[in-house]
């Protein structure tokens, strides 16, 4: 399909053409109950879309949502729906939000959309909710919950009080290491509805929670975190199948909480390196993750990329589809009892990924 | 902790007041020195994070946050994409020229001084791997 030296071509020495040929569709098998249909959906996040001036856009960006968009597309059969992660925007402009819808426009299947915090804190959501409706919400697909949370709130004083103008309030929460940022949170209210929805619900139910920063707590100085990501645990807790998949890390993690399974997805963006190569941090990246390799910066889409995602096994599979690297898939080990790498997470398979210096 | 803290008085308790090296730098001078050196960092920080460095407004600060995944320790070293052993500042111009569509900082640009203080200071403590790939 692609002409170009990428990375995976060089290496593997026989083109990239491998990448739409082997979706791996065929594999989604219905291995619980048998009343539910089989089904899979497209995961696309953080495509950071992002103007320069007039109608002229960082083509970096628009080519890495592009590209997502016009592979979904090609998948056989078809998915169910499709989820946008979160930061569809960089800087929370409508420009920005509608260049990234229209090329979102293009998708086959429903759009659910989730908010991020480059969304967010222009107009709290304004225009972002005239364009894909309330901010959280709910809904039943063959069988299984899905819910759609809005995690990047955070403090009244912060949001409201802390800053002169819109633009400097999202400014200041766009950088992911500014010290002048403030923690994302679920909030009361939020809490509240959630734990509305689930009262309905019997504990068998498979949940999928969608949020744009974890539901946990990996690493404070860049928000890949969740300031009450435990009272939030705590409603999710009594179900069998609990599953959540978040974006903002645009770097492959995945954990297990009790019954709550984690997966993050990529950016279609630009990647970010895990927080354990800032020397001076402090972080508790899950020691599940087999980390992504290195970020080769001179292949433009090199660590980014989208998912496709079942819940055939009644819990998460993701299928990574990475433009320059190697495919990996993280799929529910039953016997283990949390998410693991089909390929790399067997020690004796182990393949450990580069250095991250 | 506490054997270091008691070498550290016997130390002190040997020499007394002659501990003094010569030519020693004044508390002065060592002070505005790291304020000089705190000043172009800071600098670096503010250029890192501000998006003006390149024509789309990108920051090097979206792809790197504190300046993490820019391994400051293993240059000079191979860059097998440039075919040439390169140093910190290459890989910079090369981010800058390509990333962020703009145009490349000489060496000694005052700008590309802040931009290496800053992105070194934040890998303090770390050890030398020259060449390290
Ligand atoms: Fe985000």
């Amino acid at each position: 399909m692609s002409e170009f030296i990428t990375r995976r071509s060089v290496l593997a020495g026989a083109g990239a053409s491998a990448a739409l040929t082997t979706l791996p569709i065929s594999m989604v098998t219905l291995a619980f109950g048998g009343t539910r249909e089989d089904f899979t959906f497209t995961y696309i996040s953080d495509a950071h879309i992002q103007q320069i001036k007039g109608a002229s856009f960082v083509r970096n960006w628009d080519q890495g949502l592009k590209r997502a968009v016009a592979e979904a597309n090609l998948v056989k059969p078809e998915s169910d729906f499709v989820i946008f992660g979160g930061d569809l925007a960089q800087l929370g402009k409508r420009e920005e939000l509608d260049h990234g819808a229209e090329i979102l426009s293009k998708l086959k299947g429903k759009l659910h959309a989730v908010m991020g915090e480059h969304d967010y804190y222009l107009d709290l959501g304004d225009y972002w909710s005239k364009l894909y409706g309330p901010h959280y919400y709910s809904f039943d697909h063959k069988g299984v919950h899905f819910i759609v949370l809005n995690s990047i709130l955070t403090s009244e004083q912060w949001t409201f009080h802390r800053w002169p103008t819109a633009e400097q309030r999202m400014l200041e929460m766009a950088g992911l290491d500014n010290p002048n940022g403030s923690p994302f949170m679920v909030g009361d209210k939020q809490r509240k509805w959630l734990a509305n929805d689930l009262a309905k619900l019997d504990k068998k139910t498979p949940l999928v929670v969608f949020s744009h920063s974890p539901l946990q707590k990996i690493y404070k100085g860049w928000n890949f975190w969740t300031d009450d990501a435990e009272e939030v645990q705590a409603l999710l807790a009594p179900f069998d199948s609990v599953n959540v998949i978040y974006g903002h890390v645009h770097q492959i993690q995945y954990n297990q909480i009790g019954n709550i399974s984690f997966n993050s997805v990529m950016a279609t963006a630009w990647p970010w390196p895990y927080p354990q190569s800032y020397a001076q941090a402090e972080s508790h990246l899950p020691v599940l993750t087999i980390p992504m390799n290195r970020a080769d910066p001179f292949f433009e889409r090199d660590a980014t990329g989208w998912q496709l995602i079942d819940i055939g096994s009644g819990r998460v599979t993701a299928r990574y589809q990475l433009w320059d690297n190697d495919q990996r898939t993280v799929a529910f080990d039953h016997k283990a009892g949390h998410p693991v790498d089909i390929a790399y997470q067997e020690p004796t398979q182990h393949r450990l990924p580069q250095t991250h210096y | 902790m506490l054997r270091s803290t008691l070498l550290l008085a016997f130390g002190l308790a040997a020499f007394g007041a002659t501990t003094a090296r010569a030519d020693e730098f004044t508390k002065t001078d060592v002070e505005r020195y790291q304020k000089e050196f705190e000043q172009v960092a800071a600098k670096g920080r503010e250029l890192w994070t501000s998006g003006a460095l390149g024509t789309n407004g990108v920051a090097c600060a979206q792809c790197h946050p504190n300046a993490a995944n820019t391994h400051p320790e293993t240059y000079p070293k191979f860059q097998k994409q440039l075919g040439k052993v390169t140093q910190l500042f290459e890989m910079v111009n090369w981010c800058i020229r390509n990333p962020l569509q703009g145009a490349n900082l000489p060496p000694d640009d005052p700008r590309m001084t802040a931009l290496v203080s800053y992105i070194t200071f934040e890998r303090r403590g770390v050890k030398l791997a020259p060449g390290q790939h």
